[in-house]
């Protein structure tokens, strides 16, 4: 019977074809053409000709050669760390704490995940605000704590900071709400056994809950380092075209700056194509140090 | 685990667990609080409530009489809400096909959805836009070809996702239902309309909302699109504030705050939908 209600196929190619024309048009096309695109000469984005590169390989040994590109590639894999560890890392001990409370879990949630539903360029000024030289919130609470001198938070020496800072803030609700979700799937039995046997509420997290969340972080560390490759829109807003010196520059601003501002299209295209190698090689790291487990 | 309900840890606990939501709630009250001070007050005295003397409606004044913050709320909220109609009738209906039916192509297509979501925006932006450029419709006066050049490209970036997780909710749906159908006649696409869609409307409606706020906080497509002030969505209004009125923080307080209440408002009622649409994917079920 099931089989006989879907054995007309006529409406399968309706039903697909524009969600697949549509991914073949706009994702896998674009996708080849931009490694096309990374040989040519396009010199304006829209530009319908283009001419190849002589030699094909131009854009490459620009790519090597420019330092750059290996400090957005420094920041990225930075990024990458602080997302790791300040995001995931935050969001699990936020997570533990709440499985130990009984009341107020739920607004805890809704008030920790509320930063991700506002758009990224709304909280990079803000965080402007924040860290603004003479006087922004952060340094007129410094001043009424006593210290003396105002620090620029958007110096060379704490420029970084003060980009990475808002960024792993803004999504630490987002794993805490996987992380709490996964705790909540562990069964309370095995708790009060724990209990029973004389377990501190210290080692029932060492020795149930954490063992038991493996692969659940392990997701968390995947979906963060893959995220630290997307981030733009904070970064872009607090410190455009790479201020101070090109120095914040991470290799998703970097390639919008040469395609956008330089004006070198071909050349951006280029990073597009190192930024998704980095990413593969980055996600086959992490695949193979934070192994998922059987249980 | 429930004797001490009172002990010293909890009281530990839950300080730590309340420093962190000041985190996430203070700068929010704070930026609203500013923006109703002057530009000077709110670079000396910020913590203070704006009452009194501290009080200025001018920030606001400037953001709707200059910033044409209602002509950018229309675009984005026009491209978000067809970008999230869009992701759903092509996402549910491939879905569905790809979930009821048995094909040779199958396990092929579930690969290509699946490596779709690997894709990101930067490596598709560029031919993406000569692409467009050849069709005519990006660099144009035209508002409904401009809206159209940035809903094309946002929804293809959310079709792939909004195709796993709703083929998840559908492989959870009885078939008897639509058997039920068939037997009073129905053909498959008023199976689709009146017995799946009806269905599954709560994963629907998590798949609508993720689209929408995904689409309405995007600044990085929007950047390459949306180049005259009248095309502006809010997120490219916002990072053209910075470079323009750089220094007039009372009116970035003031834009930041009607950007971001209206989220909040409707976040309050919608939480349950936003954090489920947001997380679906990385939690099962």
């Amino acid at each position: 019977m099931g089989a006989s209600i879907y054995k007309n196929k006529k409406p399968l190619f309706v039903f697909l074809l524009p969600a697949f024309l549509f991914m073949i048009v706009y994702l896998y096309y674009p996708f080849f053409k931009n490694i096309i695109n990374s040989f040519q000469h396009i010199k304006n984005l829209g530009q319908i000709t283009a001419t190849w590169n002589d030699p094909w390989y131009t854009n490459y040994v620009e790519l090597v050669q420019d330092p750059v590109v290996w400090t957005s590639i420094k920041n990225t894999l930075v990024m990458m760390l602080v997302t790791i560890v300040g995001q995931v890392g935050i969001a699990l001990v936020l997570a533990l704490l709440v499985d130990n409370i009984h009341a107020g879990a739920k607004f805890f949630r809704t008030v920790y995940f509320f930063p991700i539903v506002i758009s990224a360029t709304a909280l990079g000024l803000l965080f402007n605000l924040i860290f603004l030289y003479d006087k922004g919130m952060l340094n007129q609470f410094l001043e009424a704590l006593g210290k003396t001198g105002l620090t620029d938070w958007k110096d060379e020496s704490h420029a970084l900071f003060t980009m990475m800072l808002p960024v792993m803030w803004q999504y630490v609700g987002f794993y805490f709400v996987i992380l709490i979700t996964g705790l909540n799937n562990i069964s309370e039995e095995l708790y009060e056994s724990a209990s029973i046997d004389g377990a501190t509420r210290f080692q029932r997290v060492r020795y149930i809950s954490l063992p038991l969340l493996h692969n659940v972080i392990c997701t968390c560390v995947v979906l963060a380092v893959t995220g630290a490759l997307k981030v733009f829109d904070l970064p872009w807003t607090m410190f455009p075209k790479g201020m101070p010196l090109k120095s914040t520059f991470l290799t998703g601003t970097y390639m919008y700056y040469q395609t956008m501002e330089a004006k070198n299209v071909d050349y951006g295209a280029t990073l597009a194509i190192m930024l998704v190698l980095l990413g593969v090689l980055t996600s086959k790291v992490v695949n193979a140090v934070f192994k998922e487990k059987d249980y | 685990m429930k004797k001490n309900k009172f002990s010293l840890s909890s009281v530990i606990i839950y300080i730590l667990l309340i420093i962190w939501s000041l985190t996430t709630i203070y700068p929010i009250i704070w930026v609203i609080q500013n923006s109703f001070k002057g530009k000077d007050k709110i670079l000396a005295d910020s913590f203070s409530l704006p009452l009194g003397e501290l009080f200025t409606m001018a920030n606001y004044r400037k953001a709707f009489g200059s910033l044409n913050i209602l002509g950018a709320y229309k675009n984005s909220i026009f491209i978000s809400t067809v970008v999230a109609f869009t992701v759903l009738m092509l996402a549910g209906m491939a879905s569905f096909a790809l979930v009821r039916y048995s094909f040779k192509l199958k396990g092929a297509l579930h690969s290509l959805v699946i490596a779709g979501m690997m894709f990101p925006v930067f490596a598709t932006v560029i031919p993406v836009y000569n692409m467009q450029a050849k069709w005519g419709i990006t660099n144009t006066s035209n508002w409904g070809l401009t809206m159209l050049s940035v809903i094309l490209p946002q929804v293809a970036g959310n079709l792939s996702f909004a195709i796993v997780v709703l083929t998840g909710f559908i492989k959870g749906l009885p078939v008897e239902l639509e058997e039920a159908a068939f037997m009073e006649g129905c053909n498959a696409f008023q199976i689709f309309f009146k017995v799946v869609v009806p269905l599954t409307k709560p994963s629907f409606a998590t798949v609508a909302i993720f689209s929408f706020l995904w689409s309405y906080n995007d600044l990085f497509t929007q950047m390459f699109y949306l180049r005259t002030q009248k095309m502006y969505g809010i997120t490219v209004l916002l990072n053209r504030l910075t470079s323009q009125e750089g220094t007039n923080y009372g009116l970035m307080a003031a834009a930041v705050t009607l950007v971001v209440v209206p989220v909040v408002i409707v976040y309050i009622f919608l939480q349950k939908y936003i954090i489920k649409g947001m997380t679906a994917g990385a939690i099962k079920g």
